[in-house]
């Protein structure tokens, strides 16, 4: 008997029941295709998503700059690199969203574009959406998003739309399910990386980036 | 399987109990965990009422475990992914390790899995001439000292700073032998810096998992490092070490217990990276790995359904019940002497391991109930603890004496006249000698207690069922 055989039928039998009948089963299909949500946090329903999501992001130490068009990115780019003496050199995401965002007005920054080997101190990606209820940003793989650009470099930039604003991770999976398949990779990401693996003391940059800063597009 | 330790509990115990490094570690720990969690569970006025429904969600999974494997492992297949059931921890590692062969794979990175721990993959890997590599800050640093975590969510929780720079002079040769490793921080940047690498070498990642979901053929990490996703998305194949109970119907039930989970175990809101995999990269992708496989653990937990233990299974291994039990506040984790310390060990290592080896952990307990309280599963932890010493008092396993005291005991509680008439003579007796200093230093028949402590002498009044019928208590009807 395979692995699958011994370990379905030692559930069953623990479950006093052979396998589902077709009705049983289409009970829980439906189930799955309601894509029921649990309770979500109140403070979603009153206040304003957008200021939640900057006080959120704030308490995990991200800082954001709110910036009225896409033509303002590579000044609040170029000023936060230059204010946390960062190199003005980016790895930017081969993102279509991101294609107007018009660089050469800051020409001291070098832009090149693709996924990271490790070798880029500073990453920018486009977020697919920013969720109110704990500051959370949401990324999902593919052409245009590379997951290591997620990872390896120190300081991770996002650019992000107010209008990708939600309140709760449930509406998150809502704007992904209205889209394509669902992809390699989606991360949450709620901050920089942290450790509190020595002592109990919190640090920034274990292994991932050791800060992150968004540039929220106000287009709402 | 990893080698136990368990049978020897009472000396393990005795011996963290005079361990100084230790103690001086878990003084450091017992306060931040349960402030955090408290103040986490503030923030988050439906905190309980989402507690109720993740147990729901997983007593609805369970009721249908069968099914939602079943249904699992299709979406993954359809996704290019292939799933690999494990009855056992040799199934699992000689299924992980012809993955390895099939890549040629000298070095992977790990992720932190407990499951990995629970097959004792480490050992196994070097036995077979690949390097396994922990990426985890806190499980590096354990296997630097060749050691086996203490605590579910944070490994090195026993090991002082001074300790982790000794690993790091002693292993990190490439670095002047001079450099100063007294911060934190340049300790974190050395970790971070030797690792990086190692990442970028690795031919195999390997991952544990908190969710797998039915709907889309999905594995879910939680982590706050960062290394898991970077283990996961260089190397050549993505290996995911989960056991069967894992699995919940949606990414919305998935959602709905992430809500407590950070939140009973580090007090954070949510975890820095919570990650979604499915299947391997897409044929555009720039990045991600080739291959994706979940070796599916079952390890003696699919006889945990249908059985007085089968709420064990909802464990989501917060670890709020290993910060709030004030047992292993005392000891630690590794006196426990397996793989999961502290009540939820407790109650699941005699089910994984036996009851033989391991049925006298149970005893660990004060049945105070706090790991009850915080479980965000709301698994009943005392009362499985409480079956299986009964199972323990069945099987006669334990010691002799333990075995006579417990029977007498058991006699005199069953005639309640006796117990009581007893009750009061020991009242008098002791009260009679003790009254006036009001505490004894030692008692005949009591060094167990007083060796550690002195005992209260009785005070005047009478005994507490004397008092509780003066002031007219009465008992509750099947107490």
């Amino acid at each position: 008997m395979s692995g699958r055989e011994s370990i379905l039928g030692a559930i069953r039998q623990g479950l006093g029941r052979g396998a589902l009948g077709t009705a049983e089963k289409v009970a829980l299909e439906d189930r799955i295709a309601g894509h029921a949500r649990g309770i979500r946090p109140s403070r979603i329903d009153t206040a304003d998503l957008k200021q939640m999501f900057v006080d959120y992001a704030a308490k995990v130490d991200v800082t954001v700059d709110r910036v009225a068009s896409l033509d303002d990115v590579p000044d609040k780019v170029a000023d936060y690199l230059a204010q946390e003496n960062l190199p003005a050199e980016l790895r930017v995401a081969p993102d279509p969203a991101l294609d107007t965002v018009p660089w050469d007005k800051r020409p001291t920054l070098t832009v090149s574009k693709g996924a990271s080997d490790g070798t880029h101190e500073v990453g920018l990606t486009a977020a697919f959406a920013g969720i109110a209820e704990t500051g959370t940003l949401m990324m999902k793989s593919g052409p245009a998003h590379p997951t290591t650009l997620n990872f390896l470099p120190d300081t991770h930039l996002v650019v992000l739309h107010a209008s990708q604003i939600v309140g709760s991770y449930e509406d998150a999976w809502d704007r992904l399910r209205a889209g394509e398949a669902m992809p390699r990779t989606v991360n949450f990401i709620t901050g920089p990386s942290r450790t509190g693996d020595i002592e109990q003391t919190i640090f920034l940059g274990a292994h991932g980036p050791r800060r992150m800063h968004i540039v929220m597009v106000e287009d709402d | 399987m990893q080698e136990s330790r368990t049978r020897n509990f009472i000396g393990n115990a005795r011996e963290a109990l005079d361990d100084g490094n230790l103690q001086q570690a878990l003084d450091k720990m017992k306060s931040g965990f349960v402030e955090r969690r408290l103040e986490a569970r503030a923030r988050l006025p439906e905190f309980d009422d989402i507690r109720d429904q993740a147990r729901e969600i997983k007593n609805h999974t369970l009721a249908n475990l069968d099914y939602y494997l079943e249904r699992f492992e299709r979406k993954v297949t359809e996704e290019g992914g292939q799933v690999h059931w494990c009855a056992t921890p040799e199934d699992a590692r000689q299924a992980i390790l012809k993955i390895c062969r099939d890549l040629d794979a000298k070095t992977v990175t790990k992720g932190k899995s407990m499951i990995g721990e629970e097959i004792g993959l480490n050992d196994f890997f070097k036995e077979n001439g690949i390097e396994p590599i922990e990426t985890d800050l806190g499980e590096y640093i354990i296997q630097l000292r060749r050691e086996a975590p203490s605590h579910i969510i944070a490994p090195a929780i026993h090991v002082l700073k001074h300790q982790v720079a000794e690993a790091f002079y002693e292993t990190h040769d490439q670095f002047d032998p001079d450099r100063p490793l007294e911060e934190p921080r340049a300790l974190l940047d050395e970790a971070r810096e030797v690792l990086r690498q190692k990442f970028i070498d690795a031919d195999v990642g390997i991952t544990g998992a908190n969710f797998l979901i039915a709907e889309t053929g999905t594995s879910v990490i939680v982590t706050n490092e960062g290394n898991g996703d970077l283990t996961q998305t260089i190397p050549k194949a993505h290996v995911v070490i989960a056991s069967l109970e894992k699995v919940v119907p949606t990414l919305e039930d998935a959602t709905t217990i992430s809500r407590v989970l950070a939140r009973s175990a580090t007090g954070q809101e949510f975890s820095v990276y919570t990650t979604f995999s499915t299947g391997p990269r897409r044929p555009e992708d720039p990045d991600g790995p080739e291959q994706y496989h979940v070796i599916l653990l079952d390890n003696g937990r699919s006889k945990m359904v249908g059985s007085e233990y089968q709420e064990m299974l909802r464990c989501i291994r917060c670890g709020a019940c290993l910060n709030h039990c004030p047992v292993y506040g005392s000891i630690g984790g590794h006196a426990y002497g397996w793989v999961y310390p502290g009540p939820m060990g407790s109650v699941l290592t005699p089910s994984l391991i036996g009851v033989d080896e391991a049925g006298h952990l149970p005893n660990a307990s004060s049945f105070c109930g706090r790991c009850e309280e915080v479980c965000p599963m709301r698994i009943p932890l005392p009362k499985m603890m409480r079956h299986l010493r009964e199972r323990e008092f069945d099987g006669k396993t334990g010691p002799a004496t333990m075995r006579t005291g417990i029977k007498m005991w058991a006699f005199y509680a069953k005639r309640p006249w006796l117990y009581h008439a007893l009750a009061k003579l020991k009242f008098r007796v002791l009260g009679a000698f003790g009254r006036r200093k009001g505490r004894f230093r030692r008692l005949p028949g009591g060094a167990g207690w007083t060796a550690h402590r002195d005992f209260p002498a009785p005070q005047a009044g009478g005994t507490f069922q004397a008092q509780w019928s003066a002031r007219g208590g009465k008992r509750s009807v099947d107490a």
